[in-house]
């Protein structure tokens, strides 16, 4: 943690943890009877209970978005960049809650937890969880919170599509949606990479089928490749290009098969750091529930048609140099809110960070959230 | 109000679905929406406008009708399309022409007149390209790259069977003076056209 604190830091934040006891059906048809979600909240739920935002993660996200845990912390949260006093999410206007969802691996229940029902942990058995299926737990979240309706409810990547799937699911729990660097379905080639990924861990010989625990072992390989492989589509070939070039770690070729090249070791680090600290089980999990989600499926493929029960407004950006989540994923989900006659605001973001970009704080990303949100606080009297 | 703007709006009625093509900072559409019952949206390229239009609510959808065109509207899906002193900054005009009416039921367009006397007259004793209120750029940095005329207009509606079924002229300060109404393409600076496909009602 700086010091001093940055006047626009939420600073100290401790995570609290719910407990819910009513059983939980899910897409697949299995049912949770008892879970745990982690959760921090930033700013003041105002007396009308009208100012609450839900902050939704991405892929390998969690409930840390804003804030330092400790006065030792080195990062803040992992959107500290649009949340905090006088940020986009303004904490002095909203009450922003932010949740590590089933599934996760940073404290709410998911694979890496004890069954309750067997005192053994779920591992493998975890069953796999949907988007709507983290809709439907955040809505109980929101009831335990006193939370009638959303502000807004927001998110990049995978969280954008939970955004989306809330609009759908509780048309009247929320006035607004952004659906940031996002898509309303994953493409061949996004399913393909997911796949590669998951090749990756589930070939490890250290995944033992994903009781891993059981044996005393964690799939390192396995991880550090599938997260050197999503790696590579979150950013884009300028900002890659950028930063690493052709540099070399020393002057001259070796002729041999170690990093030589900055690029090689800068995602060999990446990679393990994050399998030190990211299940794989949970992993999977992840990269399946982005497959799974098409909101459209239930209507014949036609995306208008699902939309038109949402009553929200829609914020929907998209980054120019975004190859995993393209700008016409994004457009693709505007005409189809435009054809449902959905309120809808649009904008391209030029910025040189591919998919990333919607974690990085650029001039015009920033007045447009700014203004939109701004926008929100005076409608719902924030 | 601009006196063009508040001509507009008395042609929008309740509940008509509207997309303004160039909303800029999205007043006609905020306007509409607030006191017309009206709803739709803007397309815009400017990012300060489309910031702008989200900071007042305003439905705004980051779109080059140039390079993006208009494919993601369906046919008659509104019943007013609007492009207010932007069809003069478009490569293909007529084109835009075609997609409003495919879009709309009603076309309203407004823009400058390239025969007004104090350009011609400007022309004709500098020989140089004219400036004014209305178009106060120079030749090579100005965003109006199709310049027409009001009879230029008409001829091409002609040409396209395209029905106008109302025009108003207005001076440069978008008052509506009985000096254009008398001699439009001579005296007045911008014109406002209500159109409609030929067979429509």
């Amino acid at each position: 943690m700086p010091d001093p604190l940055p006047a626009d830091s939420v600073g100290l934040v401790t995570p609290q943890t719910y407990h819910f006891d009513t059983p939980l059906e899910l897409a697949c048809s299995k049912v949770l009877c008892r879970y745990e979600l982690v959760v921090e909240t930033y700013g003041e739920l105002n007396a009308s209970a009208s100012n609450a935002i839900l902050i939704c993660h991405a892929l390998s996200g969690h409930h840390h978005a804003a804030g330092y845990h400790s006065a030792d912390e080195r990062k803040a949260g992992w959107w500290d960049s649009c949340i905090g006093p006088g940020k986009p999410i303004d904490t002095r206007r909203f009450f922003v809650v932010s949740l590590n969802n089933l599934g996760g691996c940073h404290g709410s229940t998911g694979p890496s937890s004890t069954n309750p029902d067997t005192g053994s942990l779920y591992g493998p058995d975890f069953p796999v969880v949907t988007v709507t299926d983290w809709v439907n737990s955040q809505a109980r979240l929101a009831d335990k919170l006193g939370i009638e309706c959303w502000a807004a409810v927001v998110g990049g990547s995978l969280g954008g599509m939970q955004a989306l799937q809330w609009s759908l699911t509780y048309p009247e729990r929320i006035r607004h949606a952004a659906v940031i660097a996002s898509t309303p379905r994953l493409s061949a080639q996004n399913i393909a990479f997911n796949e590669v990924a998951r090749q990756a861990i589930t070939s490890d010989p250290e995944f033992h089928a994903g009781r891993y625990s059981d044996n005393l072992t964690l799939p390192r390989r396995g991880l550090m490749l599938a997260r050197m492989v999503g790696h590579i589509t979150y950013l884009s070939e300028v900002s890659m290009g950028e930063k690493f070039g052709r540099e070399l770690r020393e002057e001259a070729y070796k002729f041999g098969y170690d990093a030589e090249f900055q690029v090689e070791s800068y995602l060999r680090y990446q990679g393990e750091r994050f399998s030190e600290s990211f299940d794989a089980n949970t992993y999977l999990l992840m990269t399946k529930a982005l497959d799974y989600f098409d909101p459209a499926y239930e209507f014949d493929g036609d995306l208008a048609k699902a939309l038109q029960g949402a009553r929200c407004e829609f914020l929907v950006l998209s980054f120019s140099t975004d190859w995993r989540f393209a700008p016409e994923r994004s457009e693709e989900l505007v005409k189809a809110m435009i054809a449902a006659r959905c309120k809808v605001s649009y904008a391209e973001i030029d910025a040189p960070w591919g998919h990333d970009g919607f974690l990085i704080p650029t001039p015009r990303y920033t007045d447009v959230f700014t203004a939109y949100m701004d926008r929100v606080a005076r409608e719902v009297g924030a | 109000m601009r006196a063009d703007l508040e001509i507009i709006q008395q042609w929008i009625k309740p509940g008509h679905h509207v997309l303004d093509l160039g909303c800029g900072d999205g007043m006609l559409l905020d306007f509409l929406q607030r006191e017309r019952g009206a709803s739709g949206y803007g397309l815009e390229i400017n990012p300060a406008h489309i910031t702008h239009c989200m900071s007042r609510g305003v439905s705004v959808i980051e779109q080059n009708l140039d390079t993006q065109g208009l494919a993601n509207f369906d046919d008659n899906s509104f019943d007013v399309v609007l492009m207010t002193q932007a069809l003069q900054a478009v490569r293909r005009p007529d084109k835009v022409l075609d997609e409003m009416l495919r879009l709309g039921n009603e076309g309203i367009v407004t823009f400058p007149n390239f025969a007004h006397w104090r350009l011609r007259w400007g022309l004709a004793l500098s020989g140089r390209m004219p400036e004014s209120e209305a178009l106060p750029y120079k030749w090579y940095n100005t965003p109006n790259i199709r310049l027409c005329t009001f009879q230029d207009f008409e001829a091409l509606c002609r040409q396209k069977s395209i029905r106008i079924t109302s025009r108003k002229v207005v001076d440069g300060q978008h008052q509506n003076s009985w000096v254009a109404r008398l001699w439009p393409n001579l005296l007045g600076e911008i014109a406002i056209y209500r159109i409609t496909r030929e067979n429509s009602q």
